[in-house]
């Protein structure tokens, strides 16, 4: 006999990698909150206020390289060791954080002129359409 | 910058010495940035002012949430500990602070000058091997312990494909593990797995020992001492944060003149340095 209501999926199922495909992004990103959520009520944590009062806002850290910008430790002058003089420029740019400007990236094709390659290669939707396994054919007029 | 022990200095020290024994208060952190404090002393973080001052006016301003104060994450650095509330000064030297770049708080450090070395987490340092047993070499790094150094902590080492160590090289590593519970644990790998030019350092060259505090002094951004050492020939220096030194230059007298150098820069003023770079440029 042929069920009258549809077979419902389970949840775990509907997690499953094959099934997240086809959702769309928001439903996707409502499906991680769930999640995350579920996990940290897992997660136990103390729940004490005085406690919390009495936390310390003081951090002990030994170490020198928090409290002053030092240089990195290998250094070479004057082409001796091209090795160290490469990573110099390297490792003290990560020190400052400098905010290189992006380059542009160079293209071979403009811009325009692959707009203009896509306009003759798109094809036009009227005439084809997908069947169930995701093939494109085209619609029999 | 730690200063030689000059008259002036003398005479704060003797003057901070008088006052904190005399007054016994806690003296606020913010006033004595820059100035010499001396084990022992209490430093008061600035939120807490307001507190210590409500006493004498006998109005007490509401307070939106009873008790909770605002509060930012301060970090206190080599030099300071904490205690409860208040920051205690542990070694004799100058009082420091950096501002926050993001987040709250900022750093206070004493900026002290001593010669031994304690090992701290993430600290650069060069060792020396002492040892070979199994899996792990002995490493030298001037504390107590010998550091432990693992043969896969290197670039590309897996347990066919060994890193070629012997006793005696050198090597420039940081500690990953270091304080005073356990014995010192040193990688030549950062934690992407790169050597990012840690591991064993070359052949020649010579090793010698300085303060820490010139290392860092030294290894500040803007320091012209090396800048100046790079113009008179080519050369290299690892500059390890325990207090070592390794220099090569081409010829052994000028690496011997490169050492010498930098262990007199420390007590030299700027004019007495730009003489000496100025006759060894001519010569």
């Amino acid at each position: 006999m042929a069920s009258e209501r549809k077979t419902k999926l389970s949840k775990n199922l509907l997690r499953m990698k094959f099934m997240q495909r086809g959702l769309d992004s928001e439903t996707k990103k409502q499906l991680e909150e769930e999640e995350k959520k579920m996990i940290s009520d897992e997660h136990w944590y103390l729940d004490l206020p005085e406690f919390k009062e009495k936390e310390s806002f003081i951090i002990e850290q030994q170490s020198f390289s928090l409290c002053e910008d030092l240089l990195y430790g290998r250094m070479s002058f004057r082409g001796f060791n091209p090795e160290v003089e490469k990573l110099m420029l390297q490792m003290n740019s990560k020190n400052k954080a400098v905010a290189e400007e992006e380059e542009t990236v160079e293209v071979d094709v403009s811009d325009e002129e692959m707009a203009r390659r896509y306009e003759t290669l798109k094809r036009d939707r009227a005439n084809y359409e997908e069947d169930e396994n995701g093939n494109i054919k085209p619609i029999k007029t | 910058m730690p200063e030689a022990a000059t008259t002036p200095a003398m005479a704060e020290v003797l003057s901070v010495g008088k006052e904190s024994v005399a007054g016994c208060r806690a003296r606020v952190a913010h006033n004595v940035l820059n100035q010499v404090v001396l084990p022992g002393e209490e430093l008061v973080l600035p939120e807490h002012e307001d507190v210590d001052g409500l006493g004498g006016a006998g109005e007490q301003p509401l307070r939106l949430n009873s008790g909770a104060r605002p509060r930012l994450r301060v970090v206190c650095g080599p030099g300071l500990r904490r205690c409860g509330d208040r920051l205690l000064v542990t070694k004799c030297g100058r009082l420091r602070h950096k501002e926050p770049g993001g987040g709250g708080g900022g750093v206070y450090w004493v900026d002290s000058q001593q010669k031994r070395y304690v090992p701290v987490k993430g600290d650069h340092v060069i060792g020396i091997v002492i040892a070979k047993s199994g899996d792990i070499f002995k490493v030298d790094v001037g504390g107590s312990e010998p550091a432990s150094l693992s043969y896969l902590a290197f670039e590309g080492a897996t347990k066919r494909n060994r890193p070629n160590v012997q006793v005696g090289d050198l090597i420039y590593g940081q500690c990953v593990v270091a304080n005073k519970d356990m014995e010192p644990e040193m990688v030549c790998i950062d934690s992407c797995g790169r050597a990012n030019g840690m591991g064993v350092i070359g052949q020649d060259g010579l090793l010698f020992k300085v303060t820490l505090g010139l290392i860092r002094k030294l290894l500040a951004p803007d320091c012209e001492i090396v800048q100046e050492l790079g113009k008179l020939y080519p050369l290299e220096i690892v500059f390890g944060m325990n207090g070592r030194i390794w220099v090569k230059a081409k010829t052994i007298q000028q690496t011997l003149i490169l050492a010498n150098v930098l262990e007199a820069c420390e007590h030299m003023t700027t004019d007495q340095r730009k003489q000496i770079f100025a006759r060894l440029a001519e010569s």
